[in-house]
């Protein structure tokens, strides 16, 4: 399956602004965080789809990924 | 003991006065607000002699804690007809606390037309008749000053669009690279417009200093304290790398980003105007990605913007300017959003005010969508030369919906709401809808927890917590607005338990006190009791902690959220 991936602020030094992977089936927000080199701890904040997603949420076809470092404004 | 400063203007005399017992324990946002609620009468035009303008540094300022340098200003509002409350970096909250000085209180209405400085030292307050420069804008202002008294002196001032005495006037405030920073919203500017000061110079040759009554215990505390700050990942490095900007992304994605006048909450061109092109950009020409607002500050959040020729532009380049020309008036070009800054900083007039009213203004048909260029011709040849027109957007988002017969006119109170989108991120707009302040999302920043996940986490799109959550940090808030701290010290006091404890034990070892957390908590909640029942005397009711009704009509993409809290559910946040 597909998942567009976009990464934020200096997640994307050395990667990549916004990239559209193809994964197995059935994989969670986790694997693809791993499969780019990144830890849990490096998250922030994680969201498909536009909602706040938990690592362990499995991953649909199509499904939008977007990982956040903790930053903040205001 | 500190001492209180007051000025009259409409004897003109100046007298200091020794600071009451009762108000000994209060600065920054406790003072203004307490002394505004007891010496203002609710009812009185807020240009008229009746109205008080209150300056005051905060607890803490002046000493060497970090971040600590915040000026509170207070009025009663002629934006919001309600109290007023806004703090700023610069220089002049560690002068005036240096002085000795509690608080600047200016008071009644010249009878004549002149125009006039004050001049602030270690010997009081005197008033000067100011000729040369009035009809100046702020930059002038600060060089003209600086050329007088050096670049060490102080200085709060207004622009032309304070002397116009329009309602998204405000006040500026000198800041250590000699540009300035924005007692921003509210309209304070007209206040002191209508008082004919034009600017206010501090010397602080001789001043005798802040004396700690236990200066080891709170050199310990003020370690705790910065450590705190440098730690956590939001203040320590997302802050001081990207600044308030990176948030566009952030909102962008949430689906939060109000979009073309609140009709969309995502943008197409967000990528042009993001945090992480800013930083691109600003490190290209040779800016300054870390800047900070007053001396003492280890967050740095701001910065320097240069142009294409790398010469200086603006500073204080924040998120909530940038999306209000960028997203919500659809300009995708960085550099006019820059240039806008920097003339309404010059102008005098609040830079979230103006945006929000420039988004109600195209959706009227005034200028096209996404037109910058027309919205700098506005700046520089309307509002900068008083014409009708640009009174009317100087006057904020309110004014320029009812001239214009415009329903959709994001305002509480008649204050512009800023850059969040309270239909997908729910908390935000409980703190809108109740604020003393009118929108205010400084007033209880609940994007902390809405969105970023500083503070645990409140899933923005439901109810559930949002009424609790915006009380909690509303009244925290108003405690930190107190102490003369940067309200970005909340990332780390939500998240590091060393750090409120490490803020009150500075606190006691300042003043020899022993307040513990639950004083504080309950200082926040006095402050906010005596704001809210001054605006309830001024002829405000709960109908006015209420959002506009397009957002409960008009559903917001992508998650097609609504406005759908109660009115019982709202008027619920006022149970504490």
């Amino acid at each position: 399956m597909v998942i567009t991936v976009k990464l934020f602020a200096h997640f994307r030094h050395g990667r990549f602004k916004e990239a559209e992977k193809a994964f197995p089936e059935g994989v969670d927000c986790l694997h693809v965080i791993h499969s780019l080199d990144f830890t849990a701890r490096d998250m922030g904040i994680v969201m498909v789809n536009g909602l706040h997603a938990a690592l362990d949420r499995t991953l649909q076809d199509r499904d939008t990924l977007a990982l956040f470092p903790l930053v903040g404004g205001g | 003991m500190d001492r209180i400063l007051r000025v009259n203007l409409t004897d003109l005399t100046t007298r200091t006065e020794e600071t009451p017992a009762a108000w000994a324990g209060l600065g920054g946002r406790a003072l203004t607000s307490t002394l505004v609620a007891k010496e203002v009468p609710p009812a009185c035009h807020p240009l008229g002699p009746n109205n008080k303008l209150v300056f005051a540094p905060g607890l803490l300022s002046g000493t060497s804690a970090s971040n600590s340098g915040r000026l509170s200003c207070g009025a009663k509002s002629p934006l919001t007809g309600g109290i007023k409350e806004s703090n700023v970096g610069g220089t002049a909250a560690q002068m005036f606390a240096r002085l000795g000085i509690k608080a600047l209180v200016i008071e009644g209405l010249p009878k004549g037309d002149a125009w006039y400085g004050l001049r602030v030292t270690k010997d009081g307050v005197a008033i000067q008749e100011e000729r040369e420069l009035i009809g100046r804008n702020n930059f002038a202002v600060l060089e003209a000053i600086e050329g007088r008294l050096g670049k060490k002196a102080g200085v709060i001032c207004i622009g032309t669009a304070g002397e116009m005495r329009v309602t998204a006037a405000n006040i500026s405030v000198r800041d250590p690279s000699g540009k300035l920073r924005s007692h921003g919203r509210g309209g304070l500017g007209a206040v002191m417009g209508s008082k004919r000061i034009k600017f206010i110079t501090i010397e602080d040759e001789g001043a005798p200093g802040i004396q700690l009554a236990d200066p080891e215990k709170f050199k310990a505390a003020s370690r705790v304290f910065t450590k705190a700050l440098m730690d956590h990942p939001v203040s320590g490095t997302g802050l001081p790398t990207y600044g308030t900007n990176v948030l566009v992304n952030i909102l962008h994605e949430a689906g939060g980003l109000p979009t073309r006048n609140f009709t969309s909450g995502r943008f197409d061109g967000h990528d042009a105007i993001c945090g992480e092109t800013m930083h691109d950009t600003i490190v290209a020409r040779g800016g300054k990605p870390r800047h900070g607002c007053h001396a003492g500050c280890v967050i740095q959040c701001s910065q320097v913007y240069n142009d294409a020729g790398g010469n200086y532009l603006t500073s204080g380049f924040e998120y909530e300017t940038i999306w209000g020309l960028g997203a919500n008036c659809t300009i995708t070009d960085l550099d006019d959003i820059a240039t806008a800054d920097s003339l309404m900083d010059d102008l005098g007039i609040d830079s979230i005010e103006t945006a929000v009213a420039f988004g109600v203004a195209m959706e009227a048909g005034i200028l096209p969508w996404g037109d910058g260029k027309e919205v700098l011709r506005i700046l520089r040849e309307e509002v900068g030369r008083g014409t009708a027109l640009g009174r009317v957007i100087a006057s904020g988002a309110g004014a320029v919906g009812r001239t214009y017969g415009i329903t959709r006119v994001p305002v509480v109170k008649n204050q512009g709401i800023p850059a969040y989108d309270p239909r997908s991120v729910k908390g935000i707009g409980i703190t809108y809808a109740t604020s003393t302040m009118g929108a205010d999302h400084t007033a209880g920043y609940t994007i902390a927890t809405n969105i970023l996940n500083v503070g645990g986490q409140v899933d923005p799109l439901r109810k559930d917590g949002q009424v609790e959550l915006s009380r909690n940090l509303q009244i925290a808030t108003a405690a930190i607005d107190s102490t003369g701290m940067c309200i970005f010290i909340a990332f780390p006091a939500l998240d590091v338990p060393e750090c409120l404890p490490a803020l009150i034990d500075m606190i006691n070892a300042r003043f020899g006190a022993e307040l513990t957390g639950d004083d504080v908590a309950a200082l926040g909640k006095t402050v906010l009791k005596t704001e809210r029942a001054f605006n309830m005397a001024a002829g405000m009711t709960p109908v006015h902690d209420r959002l506009p009704e397009f957002f409960r009509t008009d559903p917001v993409a992508p998650h097609d959220a609504v406005w759908d809290f109660t009115d019982e559910e709202v008027d619920a946040f006022w149970n504490f």
